[in-house]
């Protein structure tokens, strides 16, 4: 479980999140939606201790992430950032395998050798092995730096928009892969979507942000609806519910 | 994965050549027979010829790794200790050593240039925090004038103490000058740069940001503080034994980086490798073209770089790596 609690925080000056409290649980993908600048990547850098929590805690399994020793904390919780920066020099192999940093510590064994193979593989990424990165297209890198965070190997895993340049199947792969880990390995998946219908259809549970603010939170089926499209993203996109799917119009 | 293996071992094999020819090479005339029968020929062989070409090795290998480890920190590959403050300020401080504590012992001396080598990096890393990510050449531009600021009051010190000669000395990197008995601090140069391996995998860590370093749990701030005291130790040593050689922390890290990327704990000794192999050619040529005066290896290594550097830029696809 993730809990965060009295969440403030401002950037030079400006409130982007407003004493927000809210609580994740184990297991399952949590869904955290809301227009652009809610300040849905400053709260998910925060729960991963990216940045210097302003004021409040954040509690992760238990482990407050500002005291916690790096190193355990980068074995309880990986995060794919919503941008990585530049490009590094790096393979494909070699960059998922930075991702078995945090355990092998500079000599990798047999295992974190297996745990590289595995996420190469379950990304799709077999052919791309040993290119650069930068001779990738934007959707093939997206999904290393995925694989990456895969391999870490971690029980949290926080995905800043992993859908970006994505095609459909990669996109919808993805989520089934995270459900996967989900439900087959009780991991928890804490995942930025700008797509309502991915939320809907992949997520357990729905966090809403609007400037700042918590909006709406539960299961998806139960909080989506006309109001709440109006009230989280000032949008007047309506609703369709086909058997027990949610579906947003376009 | 892939390992460089078979670079390193040709990179081995083509250092010892060069050594071979580096033993040979001299005023002196000396042959391998009379090394083993003429005691005179075997002390010049052991008090001359092999301090220099040891001392060359070790010099090139630690600014080459100085470089690739300052860009790393810096995230940018236009930099380089020699260039951007960190050998200005190692000058500044044996200069000051020279004025205030004239008979410390060495090590003290030495103790002291590090320590404004130091500083005077920190000061570089404080200035760039605040350029625009957005402008990366504006870097090493800044570095350049920050250096040469350093410079210039190393300059002004040393004319109202009378020491022009000795920043001369310090500021222009040259092998002649080295003796058995008078290079041996480089061996703990050596040791730093051995030591850095150890870390490898951290520098590159850092080297994709701060944001992938907290996200892997590498301590951003202990690594880069590791790393520019290596830097400025490595820095300190070779400007007070042999002078200050630009360049090659520049050339020889985006030479190997560009064809073989950057994961360190692969790519270090092939930087290491590469860097006193060409500083190694650049002091033999020194050494014969103009017999038998010499040229400054830093004036050839500038030449010989910056065709290699052309070379490299100009020939490969990138997916080479
Ligand atoms: N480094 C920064 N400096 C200044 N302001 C920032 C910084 N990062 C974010 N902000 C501001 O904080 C607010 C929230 O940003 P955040 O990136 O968390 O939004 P978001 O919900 O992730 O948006 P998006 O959907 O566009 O990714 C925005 O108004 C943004 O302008
Ligand atoms: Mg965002």
């Amino acid at each position: 479980m993730i809990t965060a609690s009295n969440i403030t925080h401002q950037h030079n000056g400006k409130p982007v999140l407003k004493d927000v409290s809210v609580q994740i649980p184990g297991g399952g993908i949590t869904a955290l939606v809301g227009p652009n600048g809610a300040g849905k990547s400053t709260l998910l850098s925060l729960i991963a201790r990216l940045q210097p929590l302003q004021s409040g805690q954040v509690l992760v399994n238990g482990l407050d992430v500002q005291t916690t020793p790096a190193r355990n904390m980068a074995r309880t919780l990986a995060i794919l950032p919503q941008t990585t920066e530049v490009t590094p020099r790096l393979t494909v192999a070699e960059l998922v395998g930075f991702g078995r940093y945090p355990h092998h510590r500079g000599r990798p064994g047999p295992q974190d050798v297996a745990k590289v193979d595995e996420a190469i593989e379950t990304f799709d990424l077999t052919d791309f092995r040993d290119r650069p990165l930068d001779s990738l297209s934007g959707g093939q890198r997206q999904r290393a730096f995925v694989a990456m965070v895969f391999a870490q190997d971690t029980e949290y895993v926080l995905l800043d928009e992993p859908l970006n340049n994505l095609d459909i199947a990669a996109s919808r792969s993805l989520m089934q892969t995270l459900q996967g880990l989900t439900r087959d390995h009780g991991r928890t998946v804490v995942i930025v979507l700008h797509d309502i219908n991915y939320a809907c259809a992949y997520a357990d549970t729905m966090i809403t942000l609007t400037d700042g603010r918590l909006g709406p939170c539960g299961t998806p089926g139960d909080i989506v609806s006309d109001a709440m499209m109006q009230q989280v993203f000032r949008t007047d996109a309506r609703i369709l519910r086909v058997g027990d799917r949610v579906l947003v119009e376009a | 994965m892939r390992t460089l293996r078979l670079e390193i071992w040709v990179g081995l094999g083509v250092i010892l050549a060069l050594s071979v020819v580096s033993l040979g090479v001299g005023v002196i005339k000396l042959s391998w027979e009379q090394a083993f029968s003429d005691p005179e020929a075997l002390r010049v062989l052991i008090v001359i010829r092999l301090p220099r070409t040891l001392a060359v090795l070790i010099t090139g290998a630690v600014l080459a790794m100085a470089g690739i480890i300052l860009q790393a920190i810096v995230r940018n590959r236009f930099v380089e200790p020699m260039t951007t403050g960190t050998g200005q300020g190692a000058a500044l401080g044996i200069l000051l050593a020279t004025i205030l504590i004239p008979t410390a012992p060495l090590i003290l001396r030495m103790g002291l240039a590090a320590t404004t080598a130091l500083a005077a990096s920190l000061g570089f890393l404080a200035i760039v925090r605040r350029l625009p990510v957005t402008q990366p050449l504006l870097v090493p531009l800044v570095g350049l004038i920050y250096g040469a600021l350093l410079g210039a009051v190393s300059v002004f010190f040393a004319y109202q103490f009378d020491l022009q000669q000795s920043i001369a000395i310090w500021t222009t990197g040259e092998f002649s000058g080295v003796l058995k008995g008078r290079y041996e601090l480089l061996w703990l140069a050596a040791l730093a740069g051995g030591l850095v391996y150890l870390i490898a995998d951290q520098l590159a860590i850092i080297g994709m940001g701060q944001t992938m370093a907290t996200g892997l749990g590498v301590n951003y701030w202990q690594i880069m503080a590791a790393g520019l005291l290596v830097i400025s130790l490595v820095t300190a040593l070779t400007v007070v034994t042999v002078g200050m050689i630009p360049f090659v922390g520049l050339v020889v890290p985006n030479i190997i980086s560009r064809r073989y990327g950057d994961n360190l704990r692969q790519t270090l000794p092939l930087v290491a490798l590469t860097g006193a192999g060409l500083v190694l050619i650049s002091d033999i040529l020194g050494r014969i073209l103009r017999f038998p005066f010499e040229i400054p290896v830093g004036s050839v290594f500038g030449v010989i770089g910056a065709v290699f550097f052309l070379m490299i830029l100009y020939s490969r696809s990138r997916s080479a790596y």
